[in-house]
């Protein structure tokens, strides 16, 4: 089957930098496609390329087979990491107003239910919620009925709940068939949302592949945590990594089994112990050498 | 494209009179501006020359027959001052033109300022009956009152203001905030914005000028001698020439700060050579030239040979070539140059 987007040895420089450093993927239909990275990594330079809002230096981009053209504009939808809307527009009209810029459109009321914006149909778009904002410009987004719908950090600067409100739509309208690309720094949002994920890092991908797939690949092992107010009285019972943080003690281990056997076998007080298995979040520390939001 | 254009086009003008300030200031300035110089430029109020008085009781009879006369000169206006220090120190800051003392048969001039000379020598000319070669002759016709000849540059110059600050100022504004980054991923093309833009502010300016000239003629009676078809062409002409002057300065920057010294570089010299408030009758030769290459130069001098003497279309055809041809090099030079996003 044909990739709905296939992007190969992608190149884009700014002066002192290399943005995007080479990079190849692809995007089969009806999947989600997460670029996860931390702030620089060269996310939103790919996606802008890919929109055409930046030229890239070199590489090839083919939208289903072809170079991008009027086809692409007609049939993506996207979303920018912050946008400002014309004034002056209620949401309802802002909303028909993107939607009548496209040949190809989504029936409205159903896209104002999907993004939940019955209730702010008639206000002001600036003066809306930060929330609100973000379901707005993913409405936008879905104003042309798109085949691919391009997401740059969709829930960044929102609360918890905003964002678990946001993911939710977005599950509903991968569900629908659509192919979605989407730019994060948040693990969480990537396990739940992508079916792919490529790492980047400093302009390179560094690894794609499904996200159990990676925690097979590079999360082996699991974390020990004892809370204790005195964790140099446990350090010396495991002979594995271990780590002082906040209010106890970590220790980091291949053979979990063994090292279960060696804390009970030793009289330390094991109440506040917790064992975690690694999640995105540890995968990328293993393979970038430092978290998501350095 | 046409229902792309239609959708930008009723944006801009949902924008202009949801902005409450703006589209009052639009309707309001001009209006203003006239009220004002009507007040200021009435006949009876319309003094050229201050002439300041001190102690002006126990006149001696040789000096108080020139003060009379002095008195009864046209566009002078006297004003009473209690101490010579207090004259005097007027008289050295401009404030007025001459200082004089009648009791005392005495005046104070400033040696700087030609309007001290002039109103000395109408001190002096007062008591002399004075026998020349020359016979007076008085012009016939209906004279056009000051405020109506100005009334065409008020028109042009708010045409001018709202076009270039309201398509320049607000697209630049529009570049810096994203709102156009996020157009141009859409299939909407730069020729289909920027004729929606076009577009909505001709509107827009004929709808303002409209108001304003109606609001004008009902109140001041002023006189329309050409066709209102002329007029309603060299406002479309002239509203259109402006746009796309201001799509140039719209073009590419996303500083606001920049557009707003272009916007004002260009407006206040247009504004001072134009004609809109004085004539450049008597100016130096390269100062009527350069004016010539000012858009608003051709647009005011257009609708007020309209209005005022009642010219045709063909009698402003050099106006009326210019504007067409300014139009088309502005608009060319903008498309070219338009950007949808930040450059700089």
């Amino acid at each position: 089957m044909e990739p709905v987007l296939e992007i190969r040895n992608l190149r884009k420089s700014f002066p002192g930098v290399k943005a995007v450093d080479g990079i190849s993927f692809s995007i089969e239909a009806g999947t989600c496609f997460g670029l996860l990275g931390p702030n620089g990594a060269g996310k939103t330079t790919t996606i802008e390329i890919i929109e055409g809002i930046l030229n890239e230096d070199s590489g090839t981009i083919l939208y289903k087979g072809e170079n991008r053209g009027k086809r692409f504009k007609a049939e993506a939808g996207i979303q920018f990491q912050s946008t400002r809307l014309p004034e002056y527009l209620t949401v309802f009209e802002t909303l028909k107003t993107y939607r009548g810029l496209y040949p190809g459109k989504t029936d409205i009321d159903w896209i104002i239910e999907v993004c939940r914006l019955e209730e702010i149909l008639n206000r002001d778009n600036r003066k809306i919620s930060g929330g609100q904002k973000q379901r707005l410009l993913l409405a936008i987004a879905l104003t042309n009925n798109p085949e691919l719908i391009i997401l740059d950090e969709p829930t960044t600067g929102l609360d918890p709940q905003a964002r678990r409100h946001l993911w939710e739509i977005v599950t509903g309208i991968k569900n629908s068939g659509k192919t979605i690309i989407l730019t994060t720094h948040y693990m969480e949002e990537a396990e739940r949302l992508c079916d792919k994920i490529a790492i980047m890092d400093y302009g390179k991908i560094i690894d794609i592949d499904t996200p159990n797939s990676l925690l097979m690949k590079y999360g082996k092992g699991a974390t020990i945590y004892i809370r204790t107010e005195d964790p140099e009285k446990y350090r010396n019972i495991l002979s594995c990594q271990y780590f002082i943080v906040e209010n106890g003690i970590e220790f980091r281990t291949d053979f979990l089994n063994l090292c279960i056997q060696q804390l009970a076998a030793s009289e330390a007080d094991l109440t506040g112990m917790t064992v975690r298995t690694p999640n995105l979040e540890d995968v990328f520390l293993k393979l970038t050498g430092h978290t998501l939001r350095a | 494209m046409f229902k792309r254009i239609l959708i930008i086009f009723i944006n801009r003008n949902r924008e202009f009179y949801r902005d409450k300030s703006g589209f009052g200031w639009n309707i309001l300035f001009p209006f203003f501006v006239i009220v004002g110089f009507s007040l200021i430029f009435s006949q009876d109020s319309r003094k050229e020359y201050k002439v300041g008085v001190i102690n002006s009781g126990n006149i001696r009879n040789e000096i108080s027959v020139q003060y009379e006369e002095f008195r009864k000169t046209k566009f002078v206006e006297f004003i009473e001052f209690e101490s010579r220090e207090t004259g005097i120190n007027r008289l050295l800051h401009h404030r007025i033109d001459l200082l004089i003392e009648p009791s005392e048969g005495r005046y104070w001039k400033s040696s700087s300022s030609p309007k001290s000379f002039m109103t000395e020598k109408l001190l002096i000319s007062s008591s002399e009956k004075i026998k020349t070669g020359f016979v007076p002759e008085t012009v016939t016709g209906r004279e056009i009152p000051y405020v109506e000849w100005l009334f065409p540059g008020v028109l042009a110059m708010n045409m001018m203001f709202s076009a270039l600050f309201g398509v320049g100022y607000s697209v630049v504004r529009d570049r810096k905030n994203g709102v156009l980054k996020r157009f141009s991923v859409t299939p909407l093309t730069p020729f289909e914005f920027l004729t929606a833009q076009i577009l909505s502010r001709m509107f827009v300016i004929l709808l303002t000028t409209g108001t304003v000239y109606l609001a004008c003629i009902l109140i001041y009676g002023f006189e329309n001698r050409g066709s209102y078809l002329s007029l309603l062409i060299i406002f479309m002409l002239g509203s259109f020439s402006m746009v796309s002057l201001a799509l140039i300065i719209a073009s590419r920057s996303s500083s606001e700060e920049f557009a707003g010294g272009i916007l004002n570089l260009l407006s206040w010299p247009m504004m001072l050579l134009s004609e809109v408030w004085f004539s450049m009758e008597g100016a130096r030769p390269w100062v009527i030239k350069f004016a010539k290459l000012l858009p608003l130069s051709h647009i005011t001098s257009g609708i007020r040979q309209i209005m005022n003497d009642g010219a045709s279309l063909y009698d402003i055809r050099s106006q009326i070539l210019a504007l067409s041809v300014m139009s088309i090099i502005f608009l060319s030079a903008g498309s070219v140059l338009f950007r949808w996003q930040k450059t700089d």
